[in-house]
């Protein structure tokens, strides 16, 4: 199905509907999978178990990355071509991406405290994460102040496109200052510095987390979908009532 | 005169006879930098250290002050459809919104900012930096607060969202700013570095702020 059919929210709403059971499958499937290769992948020689943490704290920080992009891709998409679809998507990967970024966050601080001594430091890559969740926070919040779905979409689409400025400052965050966090260990020049027995676990512990963010953002998009049809009825109630 | 120029000093008319005018900004500044003793203790030696950070955040919040009614106030008495309406083009006239708010804020604050400083133990050499960096990183905040400005104009309590959607984005200008003031103090960075990067942010700031900002009104009043 081509991506133009699917700008019709009624095409959108019954390919929904058919695809979400799949991927939901998809994703427990994945998640069994994922999890079974991070118990049985071996503890770091350094680190101990904690080691294991990094199998949710890397997928969080992906998605969370991953979101504002989408979201970008979106307000693009509201700004330029006007998508119908475009500003149901941004609004729906915003609590997701929020989501994702805070587990991030909140990983990445319990495996702080044992191996760095300390839950917290106010190093590059922490904070630009941090700022990118005060963001998410921003945007969800405009969503909320504005009544008129539309316009909400147009202010948020603003705001996402300077926001993601910070998204590039995330990623090279390591590399243009010096920081607690570790530089990139995945893709980097000159191949990943994680072992094999480690990285493949992570890799499809990160598929298994893309799988869910995925069949959240189409459901969530689906409600929002239904959730704007109540309104209009709502209104055209009222107005019939008056 | 032309169109621009009227906008400018209409703009800083108004914010002179308005709302206690461009004092009030410096004496809300006053009052944060006041606050900080009465919370830390007056322990001169502390304060000197954190003394430019201080005095920077304070610039922060003043600089927000009378951004929510920058767009609002023009919205409410329809002079803002005249705007969108008229022949100069509407990224210049924001830039001149923009311009004339930070003359009637910022500027004010970077005379007071040596003197204010006084309290915080700050001597002459670090009074003269942090001038020096308040007066290239305060533009940057009024232009980025512009989009935030431009986004709120419609909102009911659009002051509280507007700080934000706003603060998280000066993050950048803050750490620069009270990194070259820093080093102009205490070192070790030679203070060109952090400042210079302070440069950069306040020029990509005059082009992105103004463009954004009124890409945001003309989607908001449509």
């Amino acid at each position: 199905m081509a991506i133009v059919e699917l700008a019709n929210p009624a095409r959108f709403l019954s390919f929904a509907d058919r695809a979400i059971p799949w991927l939901s499958a998809a994703t427990a499937i994945a998640f069994a999978f994922a999890i079974r290769q991070a118990i049985v992948a071996p503890d770091d020689y350094q680190q101990g178990a904690t080691v294991k943490i990094m199998f949710l704290h890397v997928p969080g920080a992906w998605l969370g990355m991953l979101g504002w992009g989408l979201m970008t891709v979106a307000a693009l998409g509201t700004l330029v071509w006007r998508h119908p679809l475009a500003d149901v998507a941004a609004k729906a990967a915003a609590p997701i991406g929020a989501a994702f970024t805070l587990m991030c966050l909140v990983t990445g601080s319990l495996w702080g405290r044992p191996m760095w001594g300390t839950y917290w430091v106010w190093d590059a890559r922490l904070t630009s994460v941090l700022v990118l969740l005060l963001l998410y926070l921003g945007v969800i919040a405009l969503w909320r102040t504005v009544e008129d779905p539309s316009r909400a979409a147009r202010a948020a689409a603003i705001l996402t496109i300077v926001g993601a400025i910070d998204l590039p400052i995330i990623k090279f965050s390591v590399d243009w200052w010096n920081t607690l966090h570790q530089p990139a260990s995945v893709f980097r020049l000159g191949g990943p510095t994680i072992d094999p027995s480690i990285l493949i676990p992570l890799f499809i512990m990160t598929a298994a987390f893309t799988a869910l963010f995925v069949t959240l953002l189409l459901a969530a998009m689906r409600n929002e979908i239904l959730r704007r049809r109540v309104r209009t009825l709502r209104l055209l109630q009222a107005s019939a009532a008056s | 005169m032309t169109p621009l120029a009227a906008m400018l000093v209409r703009d800083m008319r108004i914010a002179v006879r308005v709302g206690g005018g461009a004092l009030i900004g410096v004496l809300f500044f006053l009052i944060v930098v006041t606050l900080t003793p009465f919370a830390l203790g007056p322990d001169l030696a502390l304060l000197q250290r954190i003394g430019p950070a201080i005095l920077w955040l304070a610039a922060l919040l003043a600089s927000l002050l009378a951004l929510d009614r920058l767009f609002a106030a023009d919205h409410d008495d329809g002079s803002l459809d005249l705007i969108l309406m008229g022949r100069a083009p509407l990224e210049l006239v924001i830039a001149a919104k923009g311009l004339a708010h930070w003359l009637t804020t910022g500027l004010p604050l970077i005379i007071a900012a040596p003197f204010i400083g006084l309290f915080l133990n700050l001597d002459a050499r670090a009074g003269a930096a942090l001038m020096l960096t308040l007066l290239v990183g305060t533009p940057a905040l009024t232009f980025v607060g512009l989009i935030g400005a431009a986004i709120a104009v419609t909102l009911r309590r659009g002051g509280l969202l507007l700080a934000v959607l706003v603060l998280p984005l000066t993050v950048p200008v803050l750490i620069f700013g009270v990194a070259a003031a820093n080093a102009a103090v205490v070192g070790p960075v030679p203070f060109g570095t952090p400042f210079t990067i302070l440069c950069a942010l306040t020029l990509a700031s005059l082009v992105v702020g103004p463009f954004a900002a009124a890409a945001a009104l003309r989607q908001e009043m449509e």
